[in-house]
């Protein structure tokens, strides 16, 4: 009883922190030129509970990660961690960015071993592997990124943050470059992964209906510079079922918040 | 469509029994005779102008035709096999060494003390083996200390102006006024500055390799995909772990088009430096021929150069595919 609770904690098994975003206004380029992204941004998340936020292409979604991540200062507004603001990029709060940007010049494995390695973590090697078996790439630990195809890369850039056991993971669709069967199994992955670690997910996705599926809160954007339009509490019980009557409606909320009501919502 | 498969109907018909029908290896068979010819010309007709004993080069381009010969009969296989690309090659090169006996020993066509027949220049290697052999390692022995440092610390200099924008703020006037010059020109400034001739020749060496090493280098830094910086920052990468998993492995290969750049330019610098001032060396080999009108030592000499500098060139290259061995663009090059 004993060993297996330390053993959780050698693991490093994670506990989830909650996110404040009050505020937030971005804007890229000097003053006299700027190109404004996000406009008056606000919004909690609470630890362990997934955010997933939908908007438009180019609206400002991605910034919104970089700025959580720590990766970038916004212009105005406080971000915050359990109401610890946050300065910079740390390992608690990982992205998964929308590229796999994995190094060429490390195997799957080194690549997915980088975070442990570079905070001088030893003896990774077991978490490494099953981050790998997790997100089905056992069979490639020792191939080069140029080897992968564009699912598998992507795979790994899930795999390389969630060995580090984040208390948040900022995922900008990961799952956008997967085949919809692969997708939904990865989908599954997140949602038992998120439910046994604990972990806060914000998960920016074009995918209604991933949206509906793993979110306990969405947020629907406007176009850039990006507003919050509509905010929708999902507290559907799982398992979820994409035909189920209350699903469907929240879809076409969604979809009509998006400016699809038209076509596509009935 | 019915030639197609009137084709493959014939090929099933005609079994293997066919097949062994004995088919030379053409290149082979090219080559030893061109060899056996130039083995004939050079020991059956008479010198017409003054050559040394032509024995053991009629032994080589014998041995070489008859090497020929088993290759063309089993063809090229086992341990020769990567000889194979080359079969043609030899065949020509044995014409042009028959050519060449005949316009100089046999016909003294071309004029002696320029033109020497290819037993003089083979009989360099017997008679002045021991000062050429000593010339060689002189020559390493400037050449390795001069590229290796040059070559770390062109690599380092790079490596600062491509991260801190306060080491190419002073580095980069610097690179753009004094990497144009020719580093030999800076030969008379060494050569008071520096106790030795060699130390001189090392430096300058040296500092042929560092710049375009310190160019590319600092460009390839520069490059890098700064979100792989984001990426690597995130994971909780300290400066230091970033320059070693990401600054260097991402410039490397510019880095590598830079050592190439840097080391056929201190091939250079080796030369003139050893002509202009050493005592050793291959350049200073060269200078010492010229003077005594030894052709055949010039070319043996420019023949061993051309072997050891195009093999030290291979070696760089074998250590640039195995270190880009995640390249995909190495694999294709
Ligand atoms: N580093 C940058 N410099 C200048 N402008 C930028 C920069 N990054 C993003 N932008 C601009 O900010 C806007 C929002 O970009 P962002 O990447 O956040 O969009 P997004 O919502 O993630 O879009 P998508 O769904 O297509 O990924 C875009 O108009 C983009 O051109
Ligand atoms: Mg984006």
């Amino acid at each position: 009883m004993v060993t297996a609770a330390a053993k959780k904690i050698v693991a490093g098994a994670s506990v989830g922190a909650s996110v404040q975003v009050r505020a937030v206004s971005h804007a890229f380029g000097d003053a006299a030129r700027a190109l404004p992204v996000l406009d008056d941004v606000s919004f909690d998340v609470p630890a362990g509970e997934t955010v997933a936020l939908l908007g438009p292409s180019g609206c400002g979604k991605s910034t919104l990660l970089r700025l959580i991540a720590g990766l970038d200062a916004p212009r105005a507004g406080r971000i915050g961690l359990d109401h610890v603001r946050v300065v910079g990029p740390d390992p608690s709060r990982l992205l998964v960015f929308q590229d796999p940007l994995l190094l060429p010049w490390r195997t799957v494995e080194a690549n997915v071993a980088y975070g442990l390695q570079a905070r001088g973590i030893g003896g990774g090697e077991d978490r490494v592997a099953q981050a790998l078996r997790l997100v089905g790439l056992a069979d490639f630990a020792g191939a080069y990124p140029h080897e992968l195809s564009g699912g598998m890369a992507q795979r790994a850039a899930f795999a390389r943050a969630l060995v580090n056991h984040p208390r948040v993971l900022l995922l900008d669709e990961p799952f956008g470059k997967l085949d919809s069967l692969t997708r939904m199994t990865m989908q599954e992955e997140l949602l038992a992964l998120a439910r046994r670690h604990a972990f806060t997910t914000i998960l920016v996705t074009h995918d209604v209906e991933e949206a509906l599926l793993l979110a306990t809160k969405i947020l629907v954007f406007s176009p850039r510079p990006a507003r919050i339009i509509r905010e929708v509490d999902n507290g559907l019980p799982f398992p979820r079922f994409r035909d189920d009557p209350a699903f469907i409606a929240r879809r076409r909320d969604i979809l009509i918040a998006l400016g699809h009501g038209e076509e596509f919502a009935r | 469509m019915s030639d197609l498969t009137g084709q493959a109907a014939g090929s099933a018909a005609l079994p293997i029994a066919v097949r062994p029908v004995f088919r030379p290896w053409w290149p082979g068979l090219v080559s030893g005779l061109a060899w056996a010819v130039a083995a004939a010309v050079t020991g059956l007709l008479p010198d017409q102008v003054r050559a040394p004993v032509a024995r053991p080069l009629v032994e080589l381009e014998g041995a070489v035709a008859i090497l020929s010969g088993l290759f063309a009969l089993i063809g090229p296989s086992g341990w020769c096999a990567p000889l194979a690309s080359h079969g043609r090659r030899v065949a020509a090169l044995g014409v042009v060494v028959a050519v060449w006996e005949v316009v100089t020993a046999k016909t003294g066509w071309l004029p002696l003390p320029f033109f020497p027949s290819p037993q003089a220049v083979l009989d360099v290697y017997r008679i002045d083996f021991a000062r050429l052999g000593h010339s060689v390692i002189s020559s390493l022995l400037l050449l390795f200390p001069g590229f290796g440092l040059g070559a770390l610390s062109g690599f380092l200099a790079g490596l600062a102006m491509g991260w801190s924008p306060e080491a190419r703020y002073w580095g980069h006037p610097v690179i753009r006024l004094l990497g144009p010059l020719p580093p030999i020109a800076w030969l008379p400034v060494a050569l008071f500055v520096f106790p030795t001739i060699s130390a001189a020749s090392i430096f300058l060496i040296a500092l042929a390799t560092a710049f375009p090493v310190a160019v590319l280098t600092a460009s390839g830094v520069m490059l890098v995909d700064s979100r792989l910086y984001d990426v690597g920052r995130t994971l909780g990468a300290s400066d230091g772990f970033l320059i070693r998993t990401i600054v260097i492995p991402a410039s490397l290969p510019h880095v590598f088009v830079g050592l190439f750049m840097g080391l056929g330019a201190s091939f250079i610098v080796l030369i003139v430096a050893e002509m202009l001032g050493a005592k050793a060396g291959l350049g200073w080999y060269l200078q010492w021929a010229q003077g005594w009108a030894a052709y055949a030592n010039l070319y043996a000499a420019l023949a061993v150069m051309s072997v050891l500098f195009s093999g030290l060139t291979m070696a760089l290259f074998a250590a640039r595919r195995h270190a880009l061995r995640w390249n995909r663009e190495t694999v294709q090059w």
